[in-house]
């Protein structure tokens, strides 16, 4: 059997049409892994079953000459995605025994392209979070190490994250709210997509704030997530928001040729206590963009200081609204009741047990800053910054720039634990660098592109056009191909 | 802005989560940490700036108004904590 720490989406589908393997051995050599990492918490529901049924339908497809890229690729579902029949919790405990009657559109998609499902991955609860410590499930944990530290693969897809890096999948779903595909990814060496807002629907995948929720892929490499990119977009009448538009072929642009093409770079990202390695890995990057025949040019967004807490409001706001169907009555926990409690109580107790801390508070502050009297001085506001953050790209855009690179994350991956006594917002700054894309709507991407003096992989962020995923992708395969990124965590799990 | 006790417990109340007496200074605490955060929107200028609705602009999609779907009763029961006789229960709303 392959290396599977070589292989690619890419590479598998090339040997699974030649005939050089077969999806079935592809997925049992993925089983096997998986067996082997329970202590990366990575998986959380197995489906051993599903995905050997899948591998040998996708083989009898690629016998059968109809093989479409995704068929017979083993991948792993981050938890948010309604699976039918198979849990679904969001990682929280008030989706205890939750099995949905019906299947996302974005799995629906993958696996009517012949792709294999090993299992549904660890996440923070309702995507809340961004170190996977807020899991139902416990920590996931980031393959990467050093000093003999366990480290936070990131998060919220941080099973994701950890499950690709390992070498558990070839490639996984993510959502990104705030950033949380493109942080996981750079804590973990991997390549993480966030598209346009409304490129991919969200049918089925449990929503925490609707207007900043989309999907992606999370995968070894550029290249892999053009394809699996293209295999989760387009139209879905059962979201209102998706956009009636053509999916280009991704892979077809990535040329590499990247000549002429304007980078920008924003002053107003250059904070004060970047680390040394942070910046540096953004200066490199830029050089290597203009080594490659970009302009390289300075651009100014300066609403960005205004995102983090634009995005405390609008985030929460929706959640509070998108949550208050965990009530207790239609699925999940119910609280058991003392004598003589009526439904108000029901609600009450069962949320309390249901919900972990940080949702419970950012569901309590989405609630406050939405009650009367204060909907005006908190909720509207933001949404009016909201407005100007995006004006922020639009100008810039405008203005000739094809797109933008910032670092990723402004530190590499920490400690688990590390973060507990500290107080939520210094964990909300994980996001910095990521989260004016959410409010803006546009695609964003998370390349590795170098290593701290821990030996961590440190990734950059390039923001694109809307609707521009393909020439996005091709600036990331460029910087791609410039950094070399190789480096692999050492396997002690 | 500070977040006095009784605010926490009233936004608790809001929300529908049970939040015990001896729980709320601490929370409270960090409501008003989380606010003081977000009180640096107040020294943008939105003076004449719609709120945003929509990132990006379309007109939502129409359809027909006809059912598309139904006859899963046994469907939208099955994940129900307590189910009887086709219908959701739940305790006692009206005396």
């Amino acid at each position: 059997m392959t290396d599977l720490s070589k292989l690619t989406i890419a590479s598998a589908r090339d040997a699974l049409r030649k005939g050089d393997m077969s999806s079935a051995e592809l997925t049992n050599a993925y089983l096997g892994a998986i067996e082997g990492a329970g202590a990366l918490n990575a998986y959380v529901h197995h489906t051993p079953e599903i995905a050997k049924a899948q591998a040998a339908a996708a083989d009898a497809r690629i016998k059968s000459g109809d093989a479409p890229d995704m068929c017979g690729i083993p991948l792993g579902i981050k938890d948010l995605f309604c699976t039918k029949g198979v849990p679904s919790q969001a990682a929280s405990g008030i989706l205890a025994g939750f099995k949905p009657a019906y299947e996302s559109t974005v799995t629906t998609q993958l696996f009517d392209a012949g792709a294999v499902m090993l299992g549904k991955l660890n996440m923070d609860e309702f995507a809340m979070g961004s170190s996977n410590e807020t899991s139902v499930y416990g920590d996931a944990v980031n393959p990467w190490k050093f000093d003999d530290r366990e480290l936070t693969p990131g998060g919220s897809s941080g099973g994701s994250a950890a499950a690709v890096a390992a070498d558990l999948c070839l490639g996984a779903t993510g959502t990104d709210t705030g950033g949380s595909i493109r942080q996981p990814a750079a804590f973990t060496g991997i390549t993480g997509i966030k598209p346009t807002y409304g490129r991919v629907s969200r049918w089925g995948v449990v929503a925490f704030a609707s207007s900043l929720d989309q999907a992606g892929p999370m995968t070894k490499d550029v290249r892999d997530s053009a394809i699996m990119l293209e295999a989760m977009c387009g139209h879905d009448p059962k979201d209102s928001t998706s956009m009636d538009l053509a999916v280009p072929n991704f892979e077809a642009a990535l040329t590499g040729d990247i000549k002429g093409k304007v980078i920008g770079i924003p002053k107003e990202y250059r904070m004060d206590g970047l680390p040394v390695a942070i910046e540096k890995l953004w200066e490199d990057g830029t050089a290597m963009l203009k080594d490659a025949g970009a302009i390289i040019r300075e651009i100014t967004l300066p609403h960005t200081k205004y995102a983090l807490p634009a995005y405390y409001v609008i985030a929460p706001a929706e959640a509070s609204s998108n949550l208050a169907r965990y009530d207790g009555v239609r699925f999940g926990h119910r609280a058991k009741l003392d004598a003589g409690d009526g439904i108000t109580e029901m609600y009450e107790k069962t949320r309390a047990e249901g919900f972990g801390a940080e949702v419970q508070r950012r569901v309590m502050v989405g609630t406050y800053v939405l009650s009367a009297g204060f909907y005006d001085a908190y909720y509207n506001r933001a949404r009016k910054v909201r407005a100007l953050i995006k004006r922020d790209f639009d100008q810039v855009f405008a203005a000739g720039v094809d797109a933008i690179l910032t670092p990723a994350t402004p530190s590499a991956a920490f400690g688990l634990g590390e973060m507990v006594d500290a107080d939520p917002i210094q964990m909300y700054l994980n996001d910095v660098f990521t989260v004016t894309v959410n409010l803006a709507g546009l695609p964003g991407i998370a390349v590795p592109a170098g290593l701290d003096a821990n030996g961590l992989p440190l990734g950059l962020q390039l923001i694109g056009r809307p609707w521009e995923e393909g020439d996005l992708l091709n600036v990331a395969y460029a910087l791609e191909q410039a950094a070399g990124f190789v480096a692999k965590p050492q396997k002690w799990w | 802005m500070s977040i006095d006790t009784e605010t926490a417990r009233r936004v608790a109340k809001l929300a529908r989560i049970k939040v015990e007496d001896d729980a709320l200074p601490a929370l409270a605490q960090e409501f008003s940490a989380i606010l003081g955060f977000i009180e640096q929107l107040n020294e943008v200028d939105v003076e004449g700036i719609e709120p945003m609705t929509s990132v990006t602009p379309q007109r939502l999609k129409r359809r027909k108004d006809v059912v598309t779907d139904g006859n899963q009763q046994a469907a939208v029961l099955k994940n129900a904590p307590d189910a009887r006789e086709g219908f959701f229960a739940v305790p006692k709303v009206v005396e």
